[in-house]
């Protein structure tokens, strides 16, 4: 079996659970505990943060550990906006993740909040532009995914940020598909949050982290004993924070270049030419990350196709696992203009730089196949 | 528990990850798929977590229906207390008050004060007994004061420090006669007395992975079917839109796997547990007879205490002091709760009970798990009258003007 959905999660790297292993096992203390079996654990913790801090660049204190990508949005987006609320305004774009949608859409109904949706383009990209357009004096924060989820898309965040601090917004990155594939220490730079999920990097599920510019406010979104400096309150998941930090650290090491920085161009480029205008690519043609290959097949059924690559023992996804099951056509492809009958045919294939050529090859091959029988060409 | 870490007194802190859980977690670490997807390596995440919910939920006598997979108790009990608050108070304005203990954990504690300064709630307090354990007479006076004014009731299963059981089933049956729901915190509970959530009338229960044998990073809430709660993160709609988060399939496989074996072998681990805290118990009276135990001593074994927790006042030391001194001869201990980590403070839950600021901060809290046994004890024993002779020497660090509770603004 060829796993190619590597945006809905990833396998945890050998490596990492070896370094995790004394961690669930003989080194199990909490880390709040003053005792040395806590203090132990306590030491992890601050391993597991000087290096994740030190891949995106910013203080140790900075990065608060979170349960995972989903936690880190709602922490961003509620902690910053509620805290600090200024014009009670936020901006984000048309294709953001539904944790960061969703909590959008949480502090508008809940909180008075105005919403503004900054529309993207044909290829999924938000133009700064229109950013700079919808920001007001008074808004209170613009997040920005810095790599779409569905299609592979990168936003310019640095550009819609610098427009966001020109009015004195506070700006949020939802950097969960971008870490492995893009240096995020640029993008932290350039924002005051930025979250990361480790399963999507070959850590365990259930852990994330939140990069919170210091001396910022945030309202938790946890409250309780008071860790992680008060931001995120619940017992530290040591294992879960060095599996995140090590999958980052790893990540980091290996993103300077390597052979699959040309595996994605070279799956789209052999679908396309294999089924000779059967198939769009759909997000941006060159500003994308590799990792994320997605089509829309006009004319068949994405499920049809999506089972015909599983007999062929590819296994991928329509999107968004987060969407999966619902029959709804993906918000994601619709902002970008397609039309519901063509959005629902959307087929991502998604891997990460552990990804094998003879795996791309094949996907790429079976593509083809899969979307000839369910199309009759 | 392996040669090289030392005798570990603090499972209420938290407590190894069970073999039988390792095994089940190290398993589902090798496999990968995402639940929600619909590919295989999806569906068999899936599975696994659907039957994680189904063992878990008999463990806790519930419907798999009933679960909520968390991120841990923290997350449960703010799911719990935040999304009953903001379901009631969106259906009726009046009800705005939340009756809560004065001997709660934080992740309750704080979470109360936090919908009272920015939610419009109002916190009203219910003391407790000088064993801590919750007044029933208060709790129902201020429920017939004004019961459409009750938002919710927050009563905790067990304390976390003393170990005082709660008197839940009374507390449910005060509040559900107007319909008031009640949360529960059963983290140390679960598993440790027995604890059955239909039987309960509980509106929604906490429970946490780490503290029975499973792994940390995972919990529950389990809510009634009937019950309305407003979620509190957001996103893909998982766990019937309350809990948005890509789930968990081998934290929860393994969670539920230890709380399966728990609660299979909670009659004999329960008194096996007892005993050996009231072995522990003597044991420190012959060791140092000033010391004090705080909470019922549950000496008939009737279950008005956890059987793994013995807490004590130790008389004209520091809390942080004997902590410190055991430490250095090999004993893990606690000086109450590890999540007020910092400068000693004093308890909340021993004020509450009634104690002065330096009783509270001369406490200490043993606390007994799977993998303690007689060894464990003996050595606290042996290590105790040395411990506490330099640690009373070391004095009180503190002066009255420096001590400041523990963050709960009700105790002034």
């Amino acid at each position: 079996m060829i796993y190619l959905d590597a945006a809905a999660t990833t396998a945890v790297r050998p490596e990492i659970l070896d370094t995790v292993w004394p961690l669930l096992t003989t080194e199990f203390g909490n880390p709040s505990s003053r005792h040395t079996v806590g203090e132990t654990a306590a030491r992890a913790l601050d391993y597991a943060r000087t290096l994740a801090a030190a891949v995106l660049g910013v203080r140790a204190g900075d990065i608060v550990f979170t349960s995972g990508g989903t936690e880190s949005n709602n922490l961003a987006l509620k902690g910053l906006a509620l805290a600090n609320p200024r014009g009670r305004h936020l901006v984000i774009t048309a294709v953001e993740h539904s944790s960061v949608r969703e909590t959008a859409d949480y502090l508008v109904r809940h909180h008075g909040f105005a919403l503004d949706v900054v529309p993207v383009d044909r290829h999924g990209r938000v133009e700064p532009g229109r950013v700079a357009a919808a920001l007001r004096p008074d808004t209170t924060l613009l997040s920005v995914m810095a790599v779409n989820n569905e299609v592979g898309t990168i936003q310019p965040v640095a550009e819609a940020a610098a427009a966001a601090r020109a009015v004195g917004a506070l700006v949020h990155t939802d950097a969960v598909q971008a870490a492995g594939w893009m240096d995020l220490a640029p993008l932290a730079a350039a924002t005051d949050a930025l979250s990361v999920s480790g399963h999507k990097l070959g850590g365990l599920k259930g852990s994330g982290l939140l990069y919170l510019r210091g001396r910022l406010e945030a309202e938790p979104v946890l409250h309780g004993g008071g860790q992680e400096r008060g931001r995120r309150s619940g017992t530290e998941n040591v294992a879960g924070a060095v599996s995140t930090a090590t999958a980052l650290k790893l990540a980091a090491e290996a993103s300077a270049g390597g052979a699959a920085e040309g595996y994605g161009r070279f799956l789209a480029e052999h679908v396309l030419q294999g089924l000779d205008g059967a198939a769009l690519l759909t997000g941006h043609p060159t500003e994308r990350v590799p990792g994320i290959v997605s089509f829309c097949f006009p004319g068949t059924s994405g499920e049809a196709v999506l089972l015909e690559l599983e007999r062929r023992g590819v296994v991928c996804s329509s999107g968004s696992a987060c969407h999966a099951g619902s029959t709804d056509p993906s918000p994601v492809l619709l902002a970008m203009g397609y039309d519901a009958d063509t959005a629902q045919t959307a087929v991502r294939l998604s891997f990460t730089r552990g990804v094998k050529e003879a795996e791309i090859a094949q996907a790429a091959r079976a593509t083809v196949a899969a979307v000839k029988a369910v199309a009759g060409l | 528990m392996p040669a090289n870490t030392p005798v570990y007194l603090d499972h209420a802190a938290t407590t190894p990850l069970s073999a039988a859980a390792l095994a089940v977690m190290t398993r589902e670490l090798a496999r990968t798929g995402n639940p929600s997807s619909l590919h295989g390596a999806g569906r068999r995440a899936h599975m696994v977590v659907e039957e994680a919910r189904e063992t878990l939920a008999a463990a806790a006598g519930a419907h798999s229906s009933e679960v909520i997979f968390t991120s841990g108790g923290t997350e449960a009990d703010n799911l719990a207390v935040k999304g009953l608050y903001w379901a009631r108070n969106a259906a009726d304005p009046r009800r705005r008050r939340i009756l809560c203990s004065t001997v709660e954990h934080h992740a309750v504690l704080d979470t109360v004060e936090w919908l009272e300064a920015h939610q419009g709630a109002e916190a009203v307090w219910i003391p407790v007994d000088a064993d801590g354990r919750l007044d029933l007479d208060v709790l129902g006076a201020e429920i017939a004061r004004d019961p459409g004014s009750v938002a919710l009731v927050a009563a905790m299963w067990a304390n976390n420090e003393v170990g005082t059981v709660q008197p839940v089933a009374e507390a449910v049956a005060l509040a559900s006669a107007h319909g008031i729901p009640v949360h529960s915190d059963a983290v140390q509970a679960f598993t440790s007395v027995p604890v059955d959530f239909a039987a309960s009338g509980l509106a929604t229960m906490a429970v946490s992975g780490h503290k029975i044998g499973g792994p940390v990073g995972i919990g529950a809430l389990f809510v009634g079917r009937e019950v309305a709660l407003a979620p509190l993160l957001h996103g893909g709609g998982h766990e019937r839109a309350l809990r948005s988060g890509t789930l968990n399939a081998a934290a929860a496989a393994a969670f539920a796997r230890a709380a399966h074996d728990a609660a299979a072998a909670l009659a004999t681990e329960s008194e096996r547990l007892a005993r050996l805290r009231d072995r522990l118990v003597a044991g420190v009276a012959r060791a140092v007879p000033e010391a004090v135990l705080n909470g019922p001593d549950d000496a008939g074994h009737t279950g008005t205490r956890l059987p793994g927790n013995a807490h004590f006042t130790f008389p004209g030391c520091e809390g942080d002091s004997l902590l410190f001194m055991l430490d250095m001869m090999g004993i893990a201990s606690s000086t109450g709760s590890a999540c007020t980590a910092g400068v000693p403070r004093p308890s909340h839950v021993l004020l509450a009970m009634g104690r002065d600021e330096e009783t509270a901060r001369g406490s200490q809290r043993f606390t007994l798990g799977h993998t303690s046994g007689d060894s464990d004890v003996d050595a606290l024993v042996a290590a105790l009258p040395q411990a506490y002779a330099r640690a009373r020497k070391a004095g009180m660090a503190g002066h009255e003007s420096s001590i400041r509770t523990a963050g709960t603004g009700f105790i002034s």
